[in-house]
């Protein structure tokens, strides 16, 4: 299979089964696919895992610097979001400067977890003004079939919760080799998720395999955790050319603390 | 209800001022400002695309590119495209590609040239409008016009069109930025964004809160699109 884009015939044949309700795979349109999660990928990060959903598997990791506040915010440690979407993954990646879709992935992420208030940042602090601890949290995809941001996120707070503090020596500097047992600052009951909701025609359908995915007109994430029990959205962002409609948008609101759920369901026993 | 840090009705949008026509060399242009938010929008084309391996031989293709200039905010930005800058480029692309039908275009692309000449919140949501505006200037064949503005939410409350005072609001649940942008006299959306906290029930009440801005919006781009300046 090259990258090439997805034909007209493949494209029509999955609307017309779409409007019966029907999937390749047998699921319904708004089914997600199982996952299942794996801590240590490299004894080397801070804190890392893998999430295997369907055939798409993606890793996260967890590594911590040393470094300086920004201007507005001294009294707050960092965060950084990156991917690289390594063509080891798939025929449609490709070496050389990142395309709009590596530039997105991580900025999703990065707004999810910032947004959630997940990491309470002011705890990484170590001298205010001066010296901060940056968590940076980067993602490998290693192969995509589909639904990539939303695997990505499981993993990356999976990574997050996995992740201590690697020991400050006398110097200042870190010493990689001897880790602490002291966890990152996390707000024990956040736990922000991205859902993905794809449109084709007049379908809305979740979690896609790759020929899915790329038949999809329209598509949009959403970044969901709970906030005193009650649900928050905590980001969103439309992609492709196809608008949405006011009921559809209403109706992605609605389903988004179910599937929440759902997940939490099954992640909640990797957390543990 | 909290108070507006800049004392506005919740639904209160800033005032707003359209120009069309304002740089002559560009095939259609315009300027659009939310109080003192200003974008100004440059149309070039249809023209010929290069490089010529990414021309469709079925459609021409939109291409928008959106920036800050380095002093339009209060830390000077540096300047040359920026992973934010990328990617408002390319949701604001999506956003107004809905209304053009470039299929008698082939091979050609339209550049949309968007830049914001002083920023106090909104530039992506003002950029939108005045490309919007720019394209229709420039006869590119389109549906209608698109129109774009954020609701906030300061801790509870929703607001229309906030300023970056109240961008930094901190109090409660603190500020939510959520742009969007639709097709003038529908219910359809090309933009959606969102940042910040806000439960699941209250995302229809800012539908409506932003349909009532974009039908402002709307009559000032029509009203500017009668009065072309050049």
């Amino acid at each position: 299979m090259s990258s090439m884009d997805i034909t007209n015939l493949t494209k029509e044949k999955l609307t017309s089964m779409f409007n019966a309700g029907k999937r390749f795979d047998g699921r319904g349109l708004l089914d997600l696919k199982d996952f299942e999660v794996e801590y240590g990928v490299s004894n080397m990060a801070e804190g890392s895992a893998r999430v295997r959903m369907g055939k798409t598997e993606i890793i996260a990791g967890v590594k911590m610097e040393v470094g300086t506040p920004y201007p507005d915010s001294p009294n707050k440690g960092n965060l950084t979001v990156s991917a690289d979407l390594l063509p080891l993954a798939s025929p449609r990646f490709e070496q050389g400067p990142p395309k709009f879709n590596a530039i997105e992935l991580p900025r999703l992420i990065d707004r999810m977890i910032r947004e959630s208030g997940m990491i309470d940042l002011k705890k990484l602090v170590i001298v205010e003004g001066e010296k901060v601890w940056t968590v940076i949290v980067d993602i490998y995809p290693i192969n995509d079939d589909g639904a990539l941001v939303d695997a990505a996120s499981i993993a990356c707070v999976a990574a997050l919760k996995n992740a201590v503090f690697p020991k400050l020596k006398e110097d200042g500097k870190i010493d990689y080799h001897a880790k602490s047992d002291e966890r990152l600052p996390l707000v024990e009951t956040t736990i922000p998720l991205t859902f993905t909701f794809y449109k084709l025609g007049d379908n809305l359908f979740l979690s896609p395999v790759r020929e899915e995915e790329e038949a999809c007109e329209s598509k949009v994430t959403l970044g969901i955790s709970k906030l005193d029990g009650r649900y928050m959205i905590n980001s969103c962002q439309k992609g492709l050319s196809v608008p949405f409609r006011q009921e559809e948008i209403e109706k992605i609101v609605k389903l988004l603390p179910e599937k929440y759920d759902e997940v939490m369901k099954t992640f909640n026993k990797y957390l543990k | 209800m909290v108070a507006r840090p800049s004392g506005r009705k919740a639904n209160e949008m800033r005032s707003m001022k359209a120009k069309v026509g304002i740089i002559p060399n560009a095939d259609g242009s315009a300027m659009f400002a939310f109080g003192d938010t200003i974008a100004i929008a440059a149309v070039y084309g249809p023209r010929q695309l290069h490089p010529q391996h990414m021309q469709d031989p079925s459609t021409g293709i939109l291409r928008v590119n959106y920036d800050l200039l380095s002093f339009s905010v209060s830390e000077r930005k540096k300047p040359g495209p920026s992973r934010r800058s990328k990617e408002i480029s390319q949701v604001t692309e999506w956003a107004l590609s809905p209304v053009l039908d470039l299929r008698a275009f082939p091979n050609t692309v339209i550049d949309v040239q968007i830049y914001i000449l002083q920023a106090d919140a909104g530039t992506r949501t003002a950029g939108i409008n005045a490309a919007s505006m720019a394209l229709a200037h420039a006869g590119i064949p389109m549906k209608n016009l698109i129109c774009s503005v954020a609701v906030g939410k300061l801790d509870k409350d929703l607001a229309l069109d906030a300023d970056n005072a109240e961008e930094h609001y901190d109090e409660g649940e603190g500020h939510t930025d959520i742009p969007l942008a639709k097709i003038a006299g529908t219910d359809e959306f090309t933009l959606m964004q969102l940042d910040g906290k806000i439960p699941p029930e209250m995302i229809k009440d800012v539908l409506e809160m932003v349909n009532k801005g974009c039908e402002e919006i709307y009559e000032v781009q029509k009203k500017a699109l009668k009065e072309i300046v050049e």
